[in-house]
């Protein structure tokens, strides 16, 4: 087991760095760069642009240099010194502008995921032991409906809801006076207490498809012979159903948990957008427009990590749980 | 080693499965007595009802299938209040299919050897969790005490080196290996009838053969009794005392061993055994093979009258396909359903 992983994390580090490269090719690939498109915003709001300021900016960023060489010093800055480079649009270094971000998105996705989970497989494990009762029919239409529903009318319809009948504002992670201030113990009770709307939102997005999921893989699993087996020794239905097929039709989300993360960030993006949340989500969107490409760069960077770690993850949960792939392993 | 005292029977038992492409009546109509300690073989093509039957007695019947009709009774030994055993019948299909009380039947006093060793065991649990389970859901036992009694069971069966072999996974043991943890969690409670369910079709012959002592040998010294489902003739006549053929759901002829094979009664029993080799025929006497012509009607439309005729050689034009067969008694607990021996 050990070796396996230790095998996994050292064919991880190749596979970063081509990341980094394709990541760092992608986001130069539009034309211009972020200085052409801060002269034309300059320009559009009626702003007189030296040209020489222009240039000066372009030499100290390095933009005038080719692109394998701007790769390089990024690279190896974040390699050697943990130096990620710097936003030209928020005019800070990168590494001051993500951490904080990056740990609510981490946060904010975990918590959705298992929530999602939660909700998702009691539901899904009824729907495929009760086929085709009305319940199960009730449930599926539910979820069905709940699979083409994007997560940002979600978001717009419950905070449309909770103001008008609640009163309440839940846009944000932070109330205002704690938007500012240093992590302190009430900063992160008042997090938690603006925390469960968004994730909420977040995890009934992939609710549905989770329910699906389990309903679907429970009722392949439920006419095996071992489930026969069980019932045959005089386990109590309930008892048999868990321990036994929904423990081998669960092996899906274990084996998916590092897509799901990645998947959840792109899908938070729009739920962060319209509920103003300060993840990484936005942040990134924002970058990618104005062409800020060390702090987009360092985000895709981050996030494939983050997929790679997470398959990772996976497999060595996957292989926890299932002893037929312990084996091979 | 049978005695006379009842231990199971099962009165004009009809299971169908009620399916949108109609009603397929799996059981239809069987009556079977089991004593304590008899072997009871079951025989009968593919598809006749007899993993059917084997479910219904257990009460797990999968869903669309249900027991329409019929009454299956067991005859259950229990320790009185002043420490006599007595015997108490219980209708097993008046129970609650999975309430308490058939519960304590299933996998106690009634086990199953399922058909499928290779599927039957859950891959991600260790055999011995499976076992362990069985133990401690039937007696009031610690988990060590458990674990204790599922290695002395594993070592009965024959299975190699069992206080290792416990806490391997199936897909760590062969076919052979795994069907002998089957038996030893099917005689982990010391049930009174065993329900083996064709134990050895996954097996090549030599693991057959020693399965298949090894069921004799267990039962010889638990005195159990077996219901030994095959569509094999041959291991019928190594297995069993008494056998009961079906077809089509129903039960078609019942004997013991002997008049069985030396004299079958139904067409369709003949036929039966004209398809098997003789046993202890040598390969180039044997007489060629017959296989029984035509092939099991489709389950959704049965045959009028007798379901065997238009399979049958002897069958009689406007008798056979008109009316049900009789079921005549021809010999000393021989009987068969046919009208040739009205
Ligand atoms: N779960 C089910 N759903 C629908 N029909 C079923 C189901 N189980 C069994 N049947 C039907 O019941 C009939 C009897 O099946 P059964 O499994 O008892 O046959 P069998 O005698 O055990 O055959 P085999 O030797 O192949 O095991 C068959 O026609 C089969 O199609
Ligand atoms: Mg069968």
């Amino acid at each position: 087991m050990l070796g396996y992983v230790l095998r996994r994390v050292t064919i991880m580090i190749p596979t970063l760095l081509i990341i980094s490269i394709i990541s760092f090719v992608i986001i130069q690939l539009p034309p211009g760069d972020y200085l052409t498109s801060y002269a034309a915003q300059l320009r559009t709001m009626g702003d007189i642009v030296q040209q020489e300021e222009i240039d000066a900016l372009r030499q100290r960023y390095g933009l005038g240099q080719p692109v394998y060489v701007q790769y390089f010093k990024w690279i190896s800055g974040i390699i050697l010194r943990g130096d990620w480079g710097q936003s030209m649009e928020w005019q800070k270094p990168v590494r001051d502008l993500i951490w904080e971000r990056l740990a609510l998105t981490m946060v904010l996705s975990g918590v959705s995921i298992l929530v999602s989970w939660f909700i998702a497989i009691p539901i899904g494990v009824y729907s495929a032991t009760h086929q085709y009762s009305i319940p199960d029919y009730i449930l599926s239409i539910i979820s069905f409906v709940g699979v083409g529903t994007p997560g940002f009318m979600l978001a717009l319809v419950i905070m449309y809801v909770a103001m008008t009948a609640f009163g309440l504002n839940v846009g944000g992670l932070f109330s205002q006076e704690y938007l500012a201030a240093p992590w302190s113990w009430a900063k992160v009770v008042d997090m938690l207490k603006h925390l469960w709307i968004p994730v909420l939102i977040i995890a009934l997005g992939s609710t549905a498809g989770s329910i699906r999921t389990t309903r679907a893989n429970l009722l392949d699993e439920l006419n095996k012979p071992y489930v026969e087996t069980a019932r045959a020794k005089g386990l109590p239905e309930g008892r048999l159903v868990w321990k036994y097929p929904v423990r081998v039709a669960l092996n899906p989300f274990f084996s998916t948990v590092g897509w799901s993360l990645a998947n959840l960030i792109s899908g938070e993006t729009l739920v962060s957008v319209v509920l103003s949340l300060q993840t990484i989500g936005p942040m990134m969107l924002r970058a990618l427009t104005s062409q800020d490409m060390y702090l987009a760069g360092s985000f895709l960077l981050l996030l494939s990590t983050m997929t790679v770690l997470g398959t990772l993850i996976s497999d060595i949960l996957l292989a926890w749980v299932d002893p037929r792939i312990r084996m091979e392993a | 080693m049978a005695t006379d005292q009842l231990l199971l029977e099962v009165k004009d038992l009809k299971t169908y499965f009620f399916l949108d492409e109609g009603t397929v009546r799996a059981v239809d109509g069987v009556d079977m007595v089991i004593r304590r300690g008899q072997a009871l073989g079951v025989v009968g093509e593919s598809g006749c009802g007899k993993s059917v039957t084997a479910r219904s007695i257990l009460r797990i019947v999968p869903r669309p299938g249900r027991i329409v009709q019929g009454e299956i009774t067991l005859h259950r030994m229990r320790e009185s209040k002043n420490g006599r055993t007595v015997t108490e019948a219980v209708r097993l299909t008046d129970l609650d299919p999975m309430g308490v009380e058939m519960r304590s039947i299933r996998g106690a006093e009634i086990a199953l050897v399922p058909q499928e060793p290779m599927m039957s065991l859950s891959p991600v649990h260790t055999l011995g969790n499976q076992i362990i389970e069985a133990i401690m859901l039937h007696q009031r036992v610690t988990k060590a005490e458990a674990r204790e009694r599922a290695i002395h069971m594993l070592d009965l069966v024959g299975m190699p080196r069992p206080s290792r072999t416990i806490d391997r996974y199936p897909h760590e043991l062969s076919g052979g290996m795994r069907q002998r943890g089957m038996i030893a969690m099917a005689l982990c409670c010391h049930p009174s009838l065993l329900i083996a369910d064709e134990p050895t079709t996954a097996l090549d012959v030599t693991t057959e053969a020693q399965i298949l002592k090894l069921i004799r040998g267990l039962r010889q010294e638990l005195g159990m009794a077996i219901m030994y489902i095959t569509h094999n003739l041959g291991v019928v006549a190594q297995t069993t005392e008494d056998v009961i053929v079906m077809y089509m759901g129903k039960v078609v002829e019942e004997a013991d061993v002997d008049s069985l094979f030396h004299d079958p009664k139904h067409p369709y029993t003949r036929a039966l055994l004209r398809s098997i080799p003789r046993l202890g025929q040598r390969t180039r006497e044997r007489q060629r093979l017959e296989s029984i012509r035509g092939s099991v009607p489709d389950p959704y439309a049965l045959p009028k009258g007798c379901s065997f005729h238009p399979r049958c050689a002897q069958a009689i034009r406007g008798v056979c396909d008109r009316e049900e067969p009789p079921y005549v008694e021809v010999g000393p607990a021989h009987k068969v359903r046919c009208v040739l021996y009205r």
